[in-house]
Formats: C-alpha cells, structure tokens, sequence
C-alpha cells in the first residue's frame, strides 16, 4: 500500500511549482519526522532509548571495568551471599555473592542492545531476501519457504526456543542464535504479502516492458516500496526480543551468573522476594532494578515502534 | 468453494505441518551426540558406560537420520516417548501428572484475557482520542514491555513476602495432604474441578485463592494484545457505511456498538484468542516457575537447565500439535462465522 502514497507524491512533486521541489523521500522523511515529534508518547520513547544509548556508550566512564580485559564480568567483592543494601560503596545494592547491581545495570545495557539489534538486523536481512525471492519470483521456491514459515509458526515459540538452546549449549551467544533461528519467518512472510501486492503494480509493469533487470526493478521499485512494513515490525521487535532473551536468561539457559545480562540478575532475585521477619521488603532492590531496567528498555522500544508504525504506515497516517 | 472443500484443504495442510513439526523437533535432537539421545531409552538412573554404548548400538543412534527419524517417529506413534530423569518416570506418565496443573491455570486465564482486552479495547474504540482510549492504550503498552517474571516477582513480593497472602504453590499444606489421602479421589487432575466431584469446597476455594496470583500476573500482561486487536478492528467496523445506516435508521448508540460493530469486529479476535490458548499452553512456563506450580511449564524449566531432554522434546512436539489443532479449530469457526474467508 506504501507504494500508492509515494506514486501520489510523485504527481502531486510534479505539479508544484519547482521552488518546492525536494526528493519525495526526503519530502516523507520531514513529514513522518513532524508527526513523530507531534506524539509525546514517542519523544517519551525516543528518550528512553536514547538515555539508555548514552549509558552503553559510555559504561568505561560510569562503571570502570576491574579487568578491563572482560569488562561485562560484574566485579564482586566476597561470597558473602546475602546481598547488601545500597551504599556509597554500592549506589544500587548488592546482589547475592556482592555483585554490584549499578554496575551490572550499566553494563548489561551493552548486552540488552548487542541482543536486540543483533536478532533484529539478521532477521531483517534473512527475511528480506526470502520473503522477496519469493514474492517477486512465485513458483516452488515461494511454496517451500512459504510451508517452512507455515511450520515455524506452528511451534511453541518459548519451548523450542529452550529446546534449541538446550542442544546448542548454554549461553547468550546461544540464546541469539536461537532467537534469530525463530524470528525471521515473520518477516518473511510480511514483506512477501507486500511484494505480492506491489509486484503487478503498473510502475513495475513499466520497468519491465522499459527492460530493466530482475534486480533492478527488486532494489529500485520492489524493496523501497515494501520494506516499511518490515521496518515497523523490526522496531517494534526489538524489545520483544530484549524480553525473550531476558526470559531464557531468568530460565538459567542464557549467559553465567555475574555476567552483565538483565535476565540472568533477576533470575538470582527469586531467592529474595521474602526478607527477614520485620524487614519483609528487605531485599527489594535485588527484585526491582534489574527488571526495571529491561522493563524500561523495552518500554522504550515498544513506544518508538509504535511511533515507527504512525509514521511510516500510510494506511494509519492519512486518515 | 464451499465449506467441504476449504475444510478438506485445511486438512492436507495440516498434516503437512504437523510432518514439519516433526522434522524440526527431530533435527534439533539429531544436534546432540548419540550418548544423549539415547537417554530417551533408558528407563533408570544407573546406567554404566558399557550399557550406554551397547544402547546406542541396539536403537541404531548411528544409523542414517531418515531411518532413524522413522523409528523415532513409530516409537511417538505408539506412546513411547522415553524417560524423563527430572520427573524420574517416563515421559508419558509424568505428563499425565503436570499436565492438568497447566491446562487449570490456562483455563481460568484465557477467558478472563479476552473479556478484559475485548472490555478495554472497546472503550478505546467508543473513546477514541479521549482520555479513557489514551488510558488503556497506555496500559497496553505498558503490559506489552513488562517483563511476565519481574511482573509475577513483583506481585509476589508485595502481597505473599510483605502481606503474607496468596502463597505459591497449588494448595496450602493441610489440604495437601488431605487430597493425597485415600478420603479424597482424584478424577481428572484439575484440582478445582477435582474438588468439587468430591464436594470439598475448602479445597476448590483454596485452589482459586492459589491460582489468583498466576492468572492475575498473565492477564496483565496478555490482555494488551486481544486489546489493541480489539481497538483497531473496533475503529474500522464504526466507520464502516453500514454503522452510518443504523445511526441514520435511529438505531440507539449501544446497540449500534454491541451489535453491530462489535460483532463483526471480534472476527479477528477468534483468531487472535486460539493462538493464545495455544501460547499460554507453553507460555506458562515462567509463571508456573515463579508461582512453584508443577505443571508441564514447570517440568520443562527443570529439565531445559538439567538437559533432560526427551522431557523438553516431548513438551515441544505436543505444544507443537496443540498448536496446530487450536489453529484449525479456528480457521473453521473462521470460515463459518466469515464467509468471506470461504468464498475468497
């Protein structure tokens, strides 16, 4: 449907006077751009996501590395294993075995974007080359790849998930692997509903009978006029993706205790939800921050897809 | 195409499906090496070297991988699913076990889910732009990035660690043991349904004081889904011409909005509302974790972290087929409730 926007931008670019003759993409770009900024819930977004940015680029400054040569080992002083409450030594607590908290936080923002953008970068290329030799060239090959996805829709998502990380061996390398494994059908199958749309189109047509190039026409006119679909799903994906690593993490099949990784910190929480008698939320930084920041995270992704969807769908926009 | 042949259609496609699902779980297992594949055979826990080796040898774990897939797919066929060492029995009575504890909670969970998403969406949609829409828009994204353990810990925390109330677990002790005594008959395994065939109504009231927490905990979180469906479809059937009709006809607001926007626009809930039996059915494995419920979530968290991996294996490939039945049970209500779906 994208394309019929930037086919009417293109006239209505062609009727105008030529002081206001701008690029119909540069033109999309500032118009999306306004109503991204008119939305206060994605400003919200865009904050949040760029706090947490400023917090992974500069974790050498805010939590020096003890050993800068592994620097996402959370440095921990004793075994004591009752964690300790926040102090000028610990701003943010302890947990078990004396973790500090900040510092697992800080760089643990490292691994929640090294995850999600990873997962999320692979699916988009995996899924755009399938979904669109399939759309654009049909046939068998489209039948095959479109009964896979048929397939990989039909399993358990967080059950296989835990399934392949079991066979593939613990880890967050593993826990990646296994995500992207199991995502990209989804893209597939939505940039080939596009491609099967815009395909017959006339401007297609065009370029055809003008002899250009099978890919020709997929880099000049298919994908340009059907990767927002996928592009709205890649940014709403990645905070799914962040929680879906931080659940096989919590489960105990993702990185090794004291690694700077959201999941695995709040998987050590449940030892203590309960504190002592008199004391009973004792230990409540142990339980709340590590999930408040995937939490938050993943809030900030959430809004900013969201956002992406307002901007770039046009069959939201015009109404 | 009439019904008989859409339904035929659906059919043949599942099959294939499910043959795929079947590929996939046996190609994740091939991953691992013969010595624990085996362990889907043995039956105790004290198994030497030798009897390992001579196993792997006896059900052929070097043979090509279609023979073996062949073999592994007739030993499914007939019921033999291995041995599970978390549960320390087989797979298949294990199951048996677990598996009401999963499908209880989900029961209670999956309709409180769509009243309340089809409840807030709805408002959203009659609102729309005023507050009450920015409010459960607002609640549904929130519910969407909430991490279900922090969630379920969270709760936990404030109301068992700080208000000692609603406990994990599945009862509390006494009428643990009671149900485990000869006094009490256990019929079907969900425990709500169980006690009320024994007409104990301390142990069904317990039981639902129990499930309160796990199902509350998913409801926040799910419910965001069905209502953003719920919203979106709502908005397109009221400015549909019919919706203008009734409104020119004098047809008072509510009726117009229960009848006939909403009708038509829960058509995409159905969908939505059997994949979420089917992802609950698997989903649960967090919150059983939290909540210490015993159910098949609970089992394949274990045995995920203990490589118990028939277990794991066995969980993937019926959560595989739950999934695929849910699928085609909606389809054809679907089909029936649409018939737009069954010209087309």
């Amino acid at each position: 449907m994208s394309d019929a926007t930037t086919f009417e931008e293109h006239q209505e670019v062609a009727d105008r006077p030529p002081k206001k003759n701008m690029h119909p993409r540069l033109r999309e770009l500032l118009f999306g751009l306004r109503r991204f900024v008119s939305n206060p819930l994605s400003v919200v977004g865009l904050v949040i996501i760029f706090f947490f940015a400023v917090v992974a680029i500069f974790a050498p400054l805010i939590a020096p590395p003890k050993n800068p040569a592994n620097p996402y080992m959370m440095p921990h002083t004793g075994w004591e294993t009752t964690p300790s409450p926040p102090s000028a030594a610990h701003p943010l607590g302890t947990l078990q075995q004396q973790y500090d908290i900040l510092y697992g936080i800080v760089w643990g923002t490292r691994s929640a974007f090294a995850i999600g953008v990873a997962v999320v970068l692979a699916n988009l290329i995996v899924g755009i080359i399938l979904g669109v030799l399939a759309g654009y060239f049909g046939g068998a090959f489209d039948e095959i790849i479109m009964r896979i996805t048929d397939v990989f829709f039909a399993i358990p998502f967080l059950i296989m998930a835990m399934a392949l990380v079991v066979v593939i061996g613990r880890g967050l390398k593993a826990v990646v692997l296994v995500l992207i494994i199991l995502n990209w059908p989804q893209y597939t199958r939505i940039i080939r509903s596009e491609i099967l749309v815009i395909r017959d189109r006339e401007f297609v047509q065009a370029a055809r009978a003008s002899g250009a190039s099978h890919l020709r026409i997929m880099f000049q006119h298919i994908i340009p006029n059907s990767i927002y679909s996928v592009l709205i799903l890649a940014s709403l994906s990645v905070g799914v993706t962040v929680l879906n690593a931080a659940a096989l993490s919590f489960l105990g099949l993702g990185s090794d205790t004291g690694y700077s990784d959201w999941g695995q910190m709040v998987s050590t929480a449940r030892n203590w939800i309960v504190g002592p008698a008199g004391a009973r939320l004792a230990y409540w930084y142990v339980v709340f921050i590590p999930g408040f920041a995937i939490a938050l995270f993943v809030l900030g992704w959430n809004l900013l897809g969201d956002a992406a969807r307002d901007v770039f769908d046009p069959k939201q926009r015009r109404k | 195409m009439n019904l008989i042949s859409y339904i035929v259609r659906r059919l043949l496609l599942m099959i294939l499906v499910l043959f795929g699902v079947t590929l996939i779980v046996f190609s994740t297992m091939m991953l691992l090496p013969p010595g624990m594949r085996v362990a889907a055979y043995v039956r105790s826990e004290k198994v030497t070297q030798e009897q390992m080796d001579s196993m792997i040898r006896k059900y052929g774990m070097n043979d090509p991988a279609p023979v073996q897939y062949v073999r592994w797919l007739g030993n499914i066929l007939q019921g033999n699913f291995g041995y599970s060492s978390t549960a320390q029995e087989p797979v298949a009575d294990a199951f048996k076990q677990y598996f009401p504890v999963t499908l209880e909670l989900v029961l209670y969970t999956v309709p409180l889910i769509i009243f309340v998403g089809i409840w807030l969406g709805t408002i959203g949609a009659v609102h729309k732009d005023e507050p009450a829409d920015h409010a459960t828009r607002v609640f549904a994204i929130v519910g969407y990035s909430l991490p279900t353990f922090w969630l379920g810990l969270l709760l936990m925390m404030l109301l068992y660690g700080l208000l000692d109330i609603f406990p994990p677990g599945l009862l509390g002790n006494k009428l643990n043991d009671l149900i485990n005594s000869p006094a009490y008959h256990e019929y079907t395994g969900v425990l709500t349904l169980d006690a009320i065939l024994n007409w104990r109504w301390d142990v069904f009231f317990d039981a639902l004081y129990h499930l309160f927490l796990p199902v509350f905990n998913l409801m926040l979180i799910q419910s965001a889904t069905i209502m953003r469906l719920t919203r979106s479809s709502m908005l397109e059937s009221l400015g549909q011409d019919y919706i203008r009709t009734a409104l020119a006809k004098g047809v008072s607001r509510k009726i117009i909005i229960r009848r006939h926007a909403r009708r038509n626009a829960l058509l995409p809930v159905v969908t939505i509302s059997g994949v979420l039996f089917a992802t609950l059915m698997g989903g649960a494995v967090i919150t059983e974790t939290i909540f210490n419920r015993p159910g098949i979530g609970l089992w394949v968290a274990r045995a995920a972290v203990l490589l118990d991996v028939p277990a794991v294996m066995f969980n993937a490939l019926f959560l595989g087929v739950v999934f695929v039945a849910v699928n085609l049970v909606v389809d054809l209500i679907y089909a029936y409730v649409d018939p737009r779906i069954r010209l087309a």
